[in-house]
């Protein structure tokens, strides 16, 4: 019996040293990172490839999700407002929501698996097939030439891709409410411009975006270049990149909207 | 200055973890030539590439490459011997986002600032010299396993190196790429100055085009010598290699408990 709880603490302490030591490998791979964004800086074009792939190529599902996530907030908020003879209010309701909550957190799930998913494999693919060593043989440094580029790419399309994400929810709302259900246009119009609030509400949501965007990215990259290099390993580093970006997203949210809208209507 | 040998391995022993992996090699490879390092699967020849690259630091002993001892190079100075050596990956490791052109472009347009003028015609000429001018346009996807092989050879000496090694660059192909490629390697050493490694089980295929061979067992040199050498030899291991009998100083079966022991025969018959 003392043998077994012995080899149970020991367990769960290896577990623990385990995982604070992959957390300190992850920050020493980030700076790593950031150390090495010279050549993808001067060298601009090598993001712009890759914005294409983590951007442009994630775009219809993020305008497609955002015109039916829009389109079910405004029936939705139409049904609970008509109750109470606010049915005009539905649009700043479809406009905050979107703005704080639901552009940056969707925006970033659906980024996630659509553009995280695929950096991770294509680096892990890369690894696997030795094209990483042999950029090393050739004196090119993977991290700044494979790497960076990528996780630029990344954290600069997060955000431009949220905000296309709630302007197209935005426009659901409008073809649900104004457009199908009637509601007056001026008055949808004029009260989401006056209570949505460029501070409080637009620049807390990018500032959200960009850290969902730098953390996203982060994983992805981090999962790929380290992923065993076998199938099962790749696949496997995929999964990863998917479950924790969606905790590490809904996490931060929780702790981001704690602080930004404490104690503000 | 030049005359020393191009590459000197002394005493080197490298284990990963705890399994030793290479113990006491030494081996002297002469420029301009083709020296062969052959051995059965998973004997350590990869690794022994990965240790004259740098990739891998040797738990004692050293590699010394044009007079420089390569684990005691720093980051700048060991990519700056880099850019004089290359290395021909087991499956070719072409990069799978650039077409033909741009594999062999990538180091020209990485290290140097040449016109895309002066890259285009250096391109064509490898590209020529290995037979593919014709496929500049094709993917790496597109390519057959031997095609894919010459690319990657055009791209290795992409730069003139003075050095390459050949990771196995015989695996899976029939027997006309094979000795296109072996005809290619040693033409391209001769032409171009430069000095290759060629890791191998190939031995009918090598044995017509190197200078040297080492053959590796168990983490050792098991023997070495000339071609001709090789083909005299008395040694059990180098005639079991040579005529790839099943069994002889290199066994058959995977250390293991006794047969009986594992079908449970003792037990029944006691
Ligand atoms: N990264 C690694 N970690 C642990 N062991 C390894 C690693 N790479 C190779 N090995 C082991 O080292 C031995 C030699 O491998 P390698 O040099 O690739 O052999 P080969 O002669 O077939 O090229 C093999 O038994 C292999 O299992
Ligand atoms: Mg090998």
């Amino acid at each position: 019996m003392p043998r077994r709880i012995v080899i149970g603490i020991r367990g769960v302490g290896h577990r623990i040293i385990e995982s604070v030591w992959r957390l300190g490998y992850a920050a020493r791979f980030f700076s790593l990172i950031l150390l090495k964004s010279g050549t993808s800086i001067r060298r601009f074009g090598l993001i712009i490839r890759e914005l294409y792939f983590t951007g442009v190529l994630t775009m219809v599902i993020i305008l497609v999700s955002g015109l039916f996530v829009g389109m079910v907030l405004g029936l939705q908020g139409y049904e609970t407002l008509q109750k109470f003879g606010a049915e005009t209010a539905v649009g700043t309701l479809v406009a905050l929501s979107l703005v704080r909550e639901l552009g940056p957190v969707v925006a970033g799930l659906l980024f996630a698996s659509r553009a995280g998913s695929a950096i991770t494999a294509e680096i892990g693919l890369m690894k696997a097939t030795e094209q990483l060593e042999a950029m090393g043989m050739m004196a090119v440094d993977p991290i700044a030439r494979v790497v960076a580029p990528r996780f630029w790419a990344g954290v600069i399309s997060m955000p431009l891709l949220a905000a296309m994400f709630s302007a197209m929810g935005v426009f659901g709302g409008y073809l649900v409410a104004v457009v199908l259900i009637g509601v007056d246009e001026g008055s949808f119009w004029s009260q989401m411009q006056s209570v949505v609030d460029f501070r409080f509400d637009i620049v807390n949501g990018i500032i959200k975006t960009c850290v969902f965007g730098v953390a996203i990215t982060a994983i992805a990259v981090f999962e790929g270049y380290n992923a065993p290099p076998t199938a099962e390993g790749v696949s496997g580093a995929t999964t990863r990149t998917v479950v924790t970006s969606a905790l590490v997203i809904l996490g931060l949210d929780f702790v981001l909207t704690s602080f930004m809208f404490r104690g503000v209507g | 200055m030049t005359t020393n040998p191009l590459v000197e391995i002394k005493d080197l022993n490298f284990s990963y973890d705890e399994r030793a992996i290479l113990k006491g090699i030494n081996m002297t490879m002469p420029r301009g030539k083709v020296i062969a390092i052959m051995g059965g699967s998973g004997c350590g020849k990869t690794t022994l590439l990965r240790l004259i690259g740098g990739v891998v630091s040797p738990s004692s002993g050293y590699v010394r490459v044009d007079d420089q001892i390569v684990h005691e190079l720093g980051r700048d100075k060991l990519f700056s011997l880099r850019r004089k050596m290359s290395m021909l990956f087991q499956f070719g490791a072409l990069f799978t986002d650039l077409s033909v052109f741009d594999n062999v472009a990538f180091q020209m347009r990485e290290h140097t600032d040449l016109p895309e003028s002066v890259i285009r015609d250096l391109v064509f000429m490898k590209l020529h010299a290995v037979g593919l001018r014709g496929a500049h346009n094709l993917m790496p996807a597109e390519l057959s396993g031997g095609m894919a092989r010459r690319v990657a050879l055009a791209r290795s000496i992409a730069l003139d190196p003075m050095l390459v090694m050949y990771d196995e660059p015989f695996a899976g192909l029939d027997p006309i790429s094979l000795s296109v490629i072996g005809k290619l390697i040693r033409r391209l050493t001769d032409a171009l100055g430069m000095t290759s490694i060629l890791v191998t089980h190939d031995v009918h295929q090598s044995l017509e085009i190197v200078d040297y061979v080492y053959f590796i067992s168990e983490g050792v040199i098991a023997a070495h010598g000339t071609p001709s050498e090789v083909r005299g030899s008395v040694s059990p291991f180098v005639h079991q290699f040579i005529h790839s009998e099943v069994d002889g100083p290199v066994p058959f079966h995977y250390p293991a408990e006794k047969y009986a022991t594992d079908l449970n025969l003792e037990n029944r018959i006691a």
